[in-house]
């Protein structure tokens, strides 16, 4: 391969698109651990004074701590539920002769289609009907009902690609309806199901507009609530900290990308070759 | 385990894909389903297996009535086209699969798969997944895991289709070596009439959702219902003439050739139009009553070369001839068949 061009300038062209991007991450970094005169682009001592969030609560707001505690909740429920309905619903949709089954499918993309931020005032008196404005549950409810149209036709597709004659094989070889699709199914579609996995769970980590408007309370808040409300404070506006925090909120996402990255990278499609 | 389909009927919706058949298989027998594609061979292999329900009839394992009965308790082994086996699973649980649905211990599923393993001869294999294997060898699995719950019936759904020649040719035989060894009563769905011919027991010819005839291969080959059958079996195939029946005569239209017919058919044919097939071995050089065309092609099979013939109203003989002087494409030849070996159906395509 390596053979076919000449690998310098594409290095050089990447270099200079990237270098800015890379930069900038590198300021962010180190501006969280050291403190720059005004006016000056050098910084010129260390300090961990703008870590302290993890160890006091900023007057006002929420423990840092309880609110990544939220943060997690939040996305790991909606992963695990996403995940189940939508691996049962996409096999169903896949396989079942289901009553309206093409309407489903159709009313599926339509969902999809839906920018959450036009159903925010309706989701936002429904909840706060149900009682369940301000919480948790309630915020947790509304994001997986926005996920699921994704997951559900995600899934459906990589259920088309496992070949129906695998089920029958199963149910001759003795297995019921069910374990044909835990045993047999399932782990023919296991790289849908890290995808969605990880994509829902950045989703989740990463939401912003729905905790925001559903779910603001101190007790409740989340990690991106919580990083808003740190720029949006006039009154104590301190641009260390909101990077400290900012770096803070995207570690575990760094983390999980690393943990995750060949799986991410080797979605292939699941099914049987040859 | 003897099989009987009686009166059995599936539909798909509004289509009768089958319509009241009636099949026996005998115990220990290997009978073929053949027919061309969309005759509803596979439909009727997975209504004895219990995949499809069926829409009237019964089918009979021995003389207990499983038309009712579930595929998962039904216990017949299927081999499917493409194999269908668990690509997340090694071949070792490949094979185990059903007798861990059982819960049989895991020693006693390790020394059935060995057993079996052994058997189809893919021991090495065991530790590998499905998709690390030849198709050959993914047939051998395939074979292994319907056998090794010992079922009472073998299905095999055109088990040959996805390999290459020679592996075909091997497969053919270790199937019906394995068959043979377990003694077990199998159904084979294919569409070639020379797997149907050399690994079956008998044939059961299928059209259009009907079973036609039934009979073992030598038999169906040499004596065949009907032109359909006839011209199924038999490669290259039979070839057909229509003409008129006169004073004990088959009359060529085309050349006026006379070929002689039997008494019988003489005599109850006289004046009809008839349907005479003439199969490539019996329209030879030397062969009784000549008859004139044009060489149109050729084929050479390596060891015999195949002629057609074309007549001068354009119906074609096909001859199959040991290699001998050179014929020419366009050359004309005038050479003879062997008419006591004519077959002779009427209009609608039944033998005579
Ligand atoms: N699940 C199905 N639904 C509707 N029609 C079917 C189904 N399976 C088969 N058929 C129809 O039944 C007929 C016979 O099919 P099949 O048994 O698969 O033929 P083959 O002899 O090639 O195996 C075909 O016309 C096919 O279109
Ligand atoms: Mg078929």
């Amino acid at each position: 391969m390596s053979g076919n061009y000449r690998k310098w300038p594409m290095i050089v062209f990447l270099s200079i698109l990237t270098g800015p991007i890379i930069l900038m991450y590198i300021y962010l970094f180190v501006d969280t651990v050291t403190n720059t005169p005004p006016g000056s682009m050098v910084p010129n001592e260390f300090t961990l004074e703008h870590w302290r969030f993890l160890t006091e609560t900023i007057p006002g707001r929420p423990s840092i701590w309880l609110a990544t505690w939220n943060t997690f909740v939040f996305a790991s429920v909606t992963t695990v539920i996403v995940l189940v309905v939508s691996s049962a619903a996409g096999y169903s949709l896949s396989r079942l002769q289901l009553p309206a089954r093409s309407f489903f499918l159709g009313s599926i993309m339509v969902l999809h289609a839906f920018p959450t931020v036009t159903l925010l005032i309706a989701i936002f008196l429904i909840l706060q009907m149900l009682g369940l404005y301000n919480s948790l549950s309630g915020v947790i409810l509304v994001k997986i009902s926005l996920e699921l149209p994704f997951g559900i036709w995600i899934m459906k597709g990589f259920y088309d690609t496992v070949s129906w004659e695998i089920e029958m094989a199963g149910i001759q070889d003795g297995a019921t309806r069910f374990q044909v699709w835990t045993k047999l199914v399932l782990p023919n579609v296991k790289p849908a199901i890290m995808a969605l996995g990880i994509f829902s769970f950045l989703a989740g980590w990463s939401e912003f507009i729905l905790p925001l408007v559903l779910a603001p309370d101190n007790k409740v808040q989340v990690l991106s609530v919580y990083l808003a409300a740190l720029i949006a404070d006039d009154n104590n506006f301190d641009m260390a900290l909101f990077k400290s925090v900012g770096v803070f909120y995207v570690l575990p996402v760094i983390i999980l990308f690393i943990f995750f990255q060949n799986k991410l990278m080797n979605i292939y499609s699941g099914g049987n070759k040859g | 385990m003897r099989i009987l389909l009686d009166k059995f009927t599936k539909k798909f919706s509004d289509l009768t894909v089958i319509d009241e058949m009636d099949l026996e298989v005998r115990d220990g027998e290997m009978i073929a389903l053949l027919g061309g594609s969309g005759c509803g061979k596979s439909t009727t292999l997975f209504s004895i297996c219990g995949i499809h329900k069926v829409n009237g009839g019964r089918i009979l394992f021995g003389d207990k009535d499983v038309t009712n009965v579930t595929s998962q308790e039904r216990n017949v082994g299927v081999v499917f086209q493409s194999f269908a086996l668990y690509p997340h699973l090694t071949v070792e649980n490949n094979i185990g699969f059903p007798l861990k649905l059982r819960k049989e211990s895991k020693a006693e599923i390790k020394r059935k798969v060995d057993e079996i393993a052994e058997m189809v001869h893919i021991e090495p294999l065991l530790q590998r997944r499905p998709g690390e294997l030849s198709g050959g060898q993914q047939q051998r699995v395939a074979l292994a895991r319907a056998l090794i719950r010992r079922p009472d019936v073998l299905l095999l759904d055109e088990p040959l289709a996805n390999l290459d020649a020679t592996l075909r040719l091997e497969m053919r035989s270790e199937i019906r070596r394995i068959q043979q060894e377990t003694g077990i009563t199998a159904v084979l769905v294919t569409h070639d009439q020379v797997e149907a011919m050399s690994m079956c027991d008998r044939i059961a010819i299928m059209d259009a959702g009907k079973i036609i005839q039934i009979a073992k291969p030598r038999d169906m080959y040499e004596n065949p219902v009907s032109d359909y059958v006839a011209g199924f079996l038999g490669s290259p195939p039979i070839a057909f003439l229509t003409g008129q029946v006169q004073d004990g005569n088959f009359v060529e239209p085309s050349t006026g050739t006379k070929m002689p017919l039997s008494a019988e058919i003489a005599a109850s044919q006289s004046g009809r139009q008839v349907k005479v097939g003439i199969r490539p071995e019996y329209f030879q050089p030397d062969g009784a009553t000549k008859i004139a065309g044009t060489v149109s092609f050729m084929e050479s099979q390596g060891r015999e070369t195949l002629y057609n013939v074309t007549l001068p109203d354009g119906s074609i003989l096909r001859s199959i001839q040991g290699v001998h002087d050179p014929v020419h494409i366009g050359d004309r030849v005038e050479w003879g068949v062997d008419s006591a070996e004519m077959m002779v159906f009427d209009m609608n395509g039944l033998r005579l």
